[in-house]
């Protein structure tokens, strides 16, 4: 039972985290259109910034309580990234074809890749002292780290904000308004290009915490931007690209489906989320709770 | 045998009845003219016809051969084409592939990947004579985004014609034309129709040229058919005058008559 | 509409010959005139026009891009890697013969699931299909070597054993031989771009709804050239693999199928040639990128989304501009 127990809660933590990540790419694209393939590198920026943020503090001697008040700052730094880059490198796209969209991206990807390295170097950044602050409890007679919970709480709390925050806020309307139909938002007075830019730094900021609250308990590495890239792209998939509810069904089945898979058969775990996820296609082309095809 | 007909053909959007168990003929050879205001349901009609949206209900006869529920590929083959209501062409490629495309596919051969298109000389030789009928010829080698609105309405046809249907259908081929461009393009079609021996159905909103160039009127309105006949007989129907043009022989009452009308 | 249209192609012999004459004898004088090093170099490059000229099919002429073709660059040269270790093959013609098989089989799976659908859904569906591909290549490392790959050793070229001094033989013998096999698929897809089938997937690419009414099936249509442009890249992933002496899940994962699409874009997706161009370029350029800096992927990325910014027709985009420009002014 207790073995049961932490199966589901690893389960859980890898949706969080998923989920914070798949929700903003689903969000931009719910709202904007554009299927951001640097937004993995917004994940990792996130990551970066706040496990350097954390070790300098380490070094200027702050306490433990004030490092965990600087989690949240490779969200902030993973949003101003994001308004940075849809206002210079985003907007010429939004009158062309998707298709180019869809290359620009992938060059920033290319581009962010390496900027991290060039500000943070090769080597992997970790800010385990958080995660061992929190020490560990006892469930079901096995130890688990604390800071586990934090993580799903985390993605608990989010998602919880963002459907208030979607559903029950003015600029929430103005952003369901503008997915739905973005020139009869701009008729009705509505400033679109104001609603795409906080909807853009809105989902690099989600992609940045799910980087910053995982990064204590696994370092930042190179590469992890376009790895949770490809399991967002799967999430996505079989939640429906542009819903948030389907961002959460996706990183909930894609949780579960991981931890029974490496439980049970750790090799094909990853060949199996991709099949599942073209299975998903193939029956229901627009995702669970997706709209018809673009 | 008429070449089409239509039985109790009906097609929903929703709430919206677009067209509504409509019994609909067209008769080998004719040139019929398909009108009513918008939202009447002709362009619905048509695309029940020619196989871009399945019916509701009813059935679809072409040719003795009930077609309903073949797919527009095989529609196609059947002898059934049609031109766009917004031109819908090949942009990039140039006026005569635009044709030589249909002539190509009607003889069967766009699986050929072994051979040089350019090769084959009888179909470039009929597109360039499609092109000259369609008074097209001089912008053979222009690529189809590049010529003018009118001409790139009669190239719509002409891509149509050159399948070399039983059965055409012309949605709205002067719209979007200015008024002097129209007749020309009326002239050309129509002459090349009957040419052809070509059954036409043509959707129009234009009065002038629906009354010009049709021997038989059709009028629908809000999904049914609510007149057929010569030109003369639907002119002087008040039915159709009313809900149409508005006008009713006791002037007053006009507008409450077509309100009546039209609820 | 853009009315400033897609550039028509000038068929005459004269003008093709024009191009053609100078290229031929300038790749087949290559290894002469240029050190090994050079020359392996331009092998690359050619190899991976072969694969572009492939993904071009599908983009440019059937406008599916498509973000999964690493697959089929990977099966290829995964198929060699097997023939040699399972099943002790070291022929050349059995790897190409392999790798059109094998990649053709692949496509047709994938391409009959792909093609149903257009635009985004069309690349994500190949890009996650491609993934699978990977990630078996990745996990199943007892059949494929895992993140080290398998050694694929110097082939026998026609019947003939490769000499001893292997550089010697990729920069002579292997040349060649890549040289005649890349002349080879360049007819063959010139050709195929030309025949009617060729202007039929033009058609879909423009408006396929017109396209339908005309009485082309456009699924059929489009599966087969999915087909033909996995089995094109395919060739290229057999060609490389022997150069590169190694099969690894590089080649294999999504970000390989993005390079792809950039050097397809960097030579310009509307011309016939644009992808060809485009392979050498940026074979060229990521060599040198990578031998000038440790940031090379910042140095592409920023030429790619410059590209797109200001260029989007690519090389031969902006060559043909300057062509009708300079002819404007006589």
């Amino acid at each position: 039972m207790g073995v049961f127990l932490i199966h589901v809660l690893n389960a859980l933590l890898y949706s969080s985290v998923l989920f914070l990540i798949a929700g903003g790419l689903s969000l931009i694209y719910g709202v904007m259109r554009i299927l951001n393939l640097a937004h993995g590198n917004l994940y990792a920026v996130g990551a970066f910034v706040t496990a350097w943020v954390i070790g300098w503090a380490i070094e200027a001697g702050a306490p433990t309580a004030l490092l965990f008040l600087l989690l949240p700052t490779g969200a902030l730094a993973a949003a101003a990234v994001g308004a940075v880059i849809e206002r210079t490198l985003l907007r010429p796209f939004y009158k062309r074809p998707e298709e180019y969209q869809l290359l620009m991206t992938f060059g920033l990807l290319m581009i962010l890749e390496d900027l991290i390295r060039l500000v943070w170097g090769p080597n992997p950044l970790s800010a385990t002292t958080v995660y061992a602050a929190l020490g560990s409890l006892s469930i079901a007679g096995d130890r688990y780290p604390t800071y586990n919970l934090v993580i799903i709480a985390v993605g608990v709390i989010a998602a919880v904000f963002l459907w208030a925050f979607i559903y029950r806020t003015r600029f929430g309307v103005l952003l369901r308004a503008t997915s739905q139909d973005k020139r009869m938002a701009s008729a009705l007075g509505v400033n679109v290009n104001r609603i795409y830019i906080q909807a853009f730094t809105l989902g690099c900021f989600m992609a940045g915490l799910g980087g910053a609250i995982v990064v204590p308990s696994q370092s930042a590495v190179l590469g992890m931007g376009v790895d949770a890239l490809v399991l967002a792209f799967i999430v996505v998939v079989i939640g429906g690209l542009g819903s948030l509810e389907g961002a959460l069904a996706g990183a909930l089945i894609v949780g579960v489906v991981r931890e029974v898979g490496i439980t049970l058969f750790p090799e094909i775990e990853l060949a199996v989320l991709y099949l599942i996820a073209a299975l998903v296609l193939l029956v229901r082309p627009a995702g669970l709770f997706g709209r018809a095809s673009a | 045998m008429s070449l089409l007909t239509t039985r109790a053909l009906s097609k929903s959007f929703g709430e919206n009845r677009a067209v509504n168990a409509v019994d609909f003929k067209v008769e080998q050879g004719e040139v019929l003219a398909l009108i009513g205001s918008n939202g009447a349901g002709k362009t619905t009609l048509v695309n029940l016809v020619s196989g871009l949206v399945r019916p509701d209900t009813g059935q679809i006869i072409f040719e003795d051969q009930d077609v309903t529920n073949q797919s527009s590929y095989e529609r196609i083959k059947a002898g059934i084409a049609r031109s766009f209501q917004i031109v819908s062409l090949f942009d990039q490629l140039s006026c005569s592939d635009n044709v030589a495309l249909s002539i190509f596919s009607r003889e069967g051969k766009t699986l050929k990947l072994a051979t040089l298109a350019s090769r084959d000389r009888a179909v470039w030789d009929e597109a360039h004579d499609v092109l000259r009928r369609f008074d097209l010829d001089r912008h053979a080698e222009i690529p189809a985004g590049a010529i003018s609105h009118g001409e790139r309405k009669l190239l719509d046809v002409a891509v149509a014609y050159a399948l070399r249907p039983k059965l055409l259908f012309l949605d709205e081929p002067t719209s979007g034309v200015s008024t002097r461009e129209k007749a020309p393009i009326m002239d050309i079609v129509t002459s090349i129709v009957r040419a052809g021996g070509i059954t036409v159905v043509i959707i129009e909103h234009d009065m002038d040229i629906v009354f010009r160039y049709s021997e038989r009127i059709v009028v629908m309105h809000q999904g049914s058919i609510l007149a057929d006949g010569t030109p003369d007989a639907i002119r002087q129907n008040d039915a159709v005058t009313t809900t149409l043009i508005g006008t009713h022989p006791t002037g007053e009452a006009a507008f409450a008559s077509a309100d009546d009308a039209r609820r | 509409m853009n009315k400033a249209l897609a550039v028509s192609e000038v068929h005459s012999p004269w003008r093709i010959l024009a191009w053609v004459v100078p290229a031929a004898l300038l790749l087949i004088a290559a290894p002469f005139v240029i050190d090994p090093f050079q020359t392996l170099t331009l092998m690359y490059g050619l190899i991976a026009a072969i694969g572009a000229l492939g993904f071009n099919l599908l983009l440019g002429y059937t406008g599916l891009l498509s973000f999964g073709h690493s697959a089929f660059f990977g099966a290829g040269a995964y198929t060699v890697a097997f023939l040699v270790k399972y099943l002790k093959i070291a022929s050349m013609e059995l790897f190409l013969a392999g790798s059109v098989l094998v990649s053709a089989l692949i496509s047709v799976l994938f391409g009959y699931v792909c093609v149903r659908y257009t635009r985004i859904f069309f690349g994500i569906l190949t890009l996650a299909l491609s993934q699978v591909l990977w990630s078996l290549a990745f996990k199943f490392f007892w059949v494929t070597g895992g993140s080290d790959g398998l050694r694929v050793p110097t082939p026998t070229l026609l019947g003939a054993a490769p000499t001893d001094d292997k550089m010697e033989f990729l920069a002579h013998k292997y040349y060649y031989y890549v040289l005649a096999v890349f002349a080879i698929c360049v007819f063959l897809m010139w050709v195929i771009v030309h025949s009617p089938f060729g202007k039929a997937l033009q058609a879909i690419r423009d408006n396929e709804t017109r396209a339908e009414f005309i009485g082309i099936r456009i699924r059929r249509y489009r599966l087969i050239a999915f087909v033909i442009s996995g089995i094109f890249t395919g060739v290229a992933g057999a060609l490389w693999a022997p150069l590169n002496g190694l099969a690894s899940p590089d080649v294999l994962v999504w970000t390989f199928s993005g390079e792809i699409v950039f050097m397809t874009v960097l030579g310009g997706f509307r011309t016939f040639i644009g992808p060809i161009i485009g392979a050498i370029a940026f074979t060229y350029l990521k060599t040198y990128a990578v031998g000038f800096t440790v940031y090379w992927q910042l140095l592409l990325g920023a030429v790619l989304v410059v590209l797109v910014l200001v260029l989007p027709t690519g090389i031969m985009g902006a060559v043909e501009r300057l062509w009708s420009r300079l002819k404007r002014r006589n």
